[in-house]
């Protein structure tokens, strides 16, 4: 491991079109590095393949934050009307389980959009509003039409000299440092 | 390359500069929707228009003001006619909201990829129009400043929500609609936003898109949960579209007032939602397109498909009017018969006659495809229905209620000058809050667009 390297965060390049750039994260995973990130200006298909990402949480979260937001509404729901304050309106049930269904309902669907949205941005470590990747000039391209492969400078395999060979012979439009 | 997505759009100023080559698609679509934001032209027609909605809106608000302190009576409503124009501009406002998810969730999920465009407006809409529609309930209430008390939460006076009213679930069904509405625009603008954000000069505009943007940076595993996160989102909007929309007609239903109480109403009130919401949504683009010359975003592919849309909610509401004359008969109910005959010739008859000319005639005239591909055509198209669905609406209410079971019970509605500011004044006060989003947010969804151009280059 290459000690003098680790205080940088890693070395960029930059590609010009997300087949380059697919191709490029495939040869560095066959070349054994494992802190690759890549940044593209809209989702690219078969990226997350080829980073080797596997589906996550959030349709879990999703199932969890419905539950949730519908058990806690029936909850009030069956304290109010047959606990806390029976009220007997035109003779049907305290426990009117059928008309208690549609806000539970609604509840279910708010819960769950409230657990995907926070999810999605907890799990991207969002809000974070500064990245060493915001100092790279070049790096509001990815932003419009360019494509990054950074590989990080944590990584064990990581030896700047290589790195810097082994990203030139992808050809890329340029290499940027990544400061941390 | 189809013609849908640009290809003649320059960049602007100094940026061309960074480019060696000709401007990649994805730097035009860029360059030209957050130039919009960034380095605004023509102000003039912005200023005029914001300062008239702005206007209106303070009108309204000013009634609001007078609402609280002195009370309904300011409107033209009494009894029996105590739902009005309140109620009316509610449903209306509500039904504009719907189409705006509709056509960004149920659009994504079906992968129409025509959506792109003209999903942001949409959705734009809908979180502005649902706003607006959720201030008339309360307005509405006698003392609206104890609106609240729909809520449940543990108060020393044990006053719990009626669970089994319908009006309860409405409230339930807004709120949990406007959270959505409000996260699924604001997430899909992300990715926009930092586009903004990195675009920007200006440090003020820097630190307003960059806390806006919360830091995107377009990793691939942020974007793998994004587009997760969004069709979950979108799967769980188009259910959501429906039950809200469904339980606005159970407000109806759930009365014995002949000529609301129907089965029908729930899919009948989403019917007239999507149709009123397609409406707006022309209404909108129509103008933007042309203003912001976006013409090779918003194509005449999208209008036509628009104006379909149209033409097919506008069968299905003519299909529910035809079936309500249908189940008045078949239930043999006198009151049903008498209230139906009444719509057709009473005093609000020209009500009724509006409604179906607005919403039944004129919406066939997009069988023609000259006609949907004419955008003026298209934008009176939508204006009329939009204001056919308000008549619609307020047909529904009105009539059922100004001739009750017995005839001593019997009254019209007059609007009042306070009612009428309160149907234009909320339409200004959309009006200015879609001017100053058209000024300040991407009008278009950018990676959606690029992603298109980039996948048709690849084919």
């Amino acid at each position: 491991m290459n000690k003098t390297a680790i205080t940088h965060y890693g070395l960029m390049a930059e590609f010009e079109t997300a087949e380059l750039l697919l191709k490029a994260v495939r040869e560095s995973r066959l070349n054994g590095y494992q802190a690759i990130e890549a940044y593209t200006p809209f989702p690219v298909e078969g990226l997350d393949e080829a980073l080797g990402l596997r589906r996550d949480l959030l349709p879990f979260f999703a199932l969890v934050g419905g539950c949730l937001g519908a058990i806690s509404i029936y909850f009030v729901e069956y304290y109010s009307a047959t606990i806390n304050y029976p009220i007997n309106s035109g003779g049907r049930p305290y426990h009117s389980w059928l008309a208690f269904i549609p806000p539970a309902v609604e509840m279910a669907i708010l819960g769950a959009a409230l657990a995907v949205v926070f999810g999605m941005l907890i799990l991207n470590g969002l809000p974070k509003l500064h990245h060493p990747l915001f100092d790279v000039s070049q790096f509001e391209m990815a932003e419009r039409d360019r494509f990054f492969l950074c590989l990080g400078a944590h990584d064990p395999l990581f030896d700047e000299v290589r790195a810097r060979r082994f990203l030139e012979s992808l050809e890329p439009l340029s290499l940027h440092e990544v400061k941390g | 390359m189809s013609s849908r997505h640009p290809t003649h759009i320059g960049t602007r100023g100094g940026d061309a500069s960074v480019f060696e080559k000709k401007p990649p698609p994805g730097a035009a679509v860029a360059a030209k929707v957050s130039g919009l934001v960034l380095a605004p032209q023509r102000r003039g027609w912005w200023l005029g228009a914001f300062g008239l909605s702005a206007l209106l809106s303070l009108l309204f608000f000013a009634a609001i003001g007078y609402l609280l302190m002195t009370g309904v009576g300011i409107w033209g409503i009494n009894i029996p006619v105590a739902w009005g124009f309140a109620i009316t501009n509610y449903v209306w406002w509500i039904g504009i909201g719907m189409a705006g998810t509709f056509i960004s969730a149920a659009l994504l999920l079906t992968r129409q990829k025509w959506r792109a465009s003209i999903n942001r407006s949409a959705e734009t809409m809908t979180v502005f129009a649902v706003s607006i529609s959720g201030l008339f309930p309360i307005l509405h209430l006698g003392r609206p400043w104890f609106f609240y008390w729909l809520a449940p939460y543990p108060d020393i006076m044990n006053v719990w929500p009626q669970w089994r009213s319908a009006l309860v679930w409405d409230f339930f069904a807004i709120l949990a609609y406007l959270i959505v509405s409000l996260l699924f625009w604001y997430m899909g603008m992300l990715p926009d936003f930092a586009v903004i954000r990195d675009r920007a000069r200006k440090r003020s505009q820097q630190i307003f898109y960059g806390l806006l943007a919360l830091g995107w940076r377009g990793e691939v595993r942020h974007w793998q949960r994004f587009e997760m996160a969004s069709r979950l989102l979108a799967g769980m909007a188009v259910p959501l579209v429906f039950s809200v929309h469904s339980m606005v007609g159970q407000d109806f239903a759930e009365g014995i007032v002949p000529g609301w109480h129907s089965t029908i109403f729930p899919p009948f009130f989403v019917a007239g939602a999507l149709f009123s919401g397609f409406a707006m949504v022309l209404i909108l683009v129509i103008p933007l397109r042309s203003v912001f010359g976006l013409h090779a975003f918003i194509t005449s592919r999208h209008l036509n498909n628009m104006a379909k849309l149209l033409l097919a909610t506008s069968l299905i509401v003519t299909y529910s009017y035809i079936m309500e004359v249908f189940m008045a008969w078949y239930s043999a109910d006198p009151y049903e018969i008498a209230i139906t005959q009444n719509r057709m010739s009473g005093a609000y008859a020209p009500v009724y006659w509006a409604t179906i000319f607005c919403n039944v005639l004129v919406p066939q005239v997009l069988w023609f495809k000259r006609i949907r591909l004419n955008p003026m055509a298209l934008f009176v198209v939508g204006i009329v229905v939009v204001i056919g669905m308000w008549l619609e609406r307020l047909m529904l209410i009105v009539t059922s209620l100004y001739r009750d079971f017995l005839p001593s019970a019997w009254g019209m509605f007059y609007p009042t000058l306070w009612d009428w500011i309160f149907l234009f004044g909320p339409i200004g006060f959309f009006a200015m809050l879609f001017l100053l989003f058209i000024r300040f947010a991407p009008v278009a969804s950018m990676f959606e667009i690029r992603k298109l151009s980039a996948e048709d280059k690849e084919s």
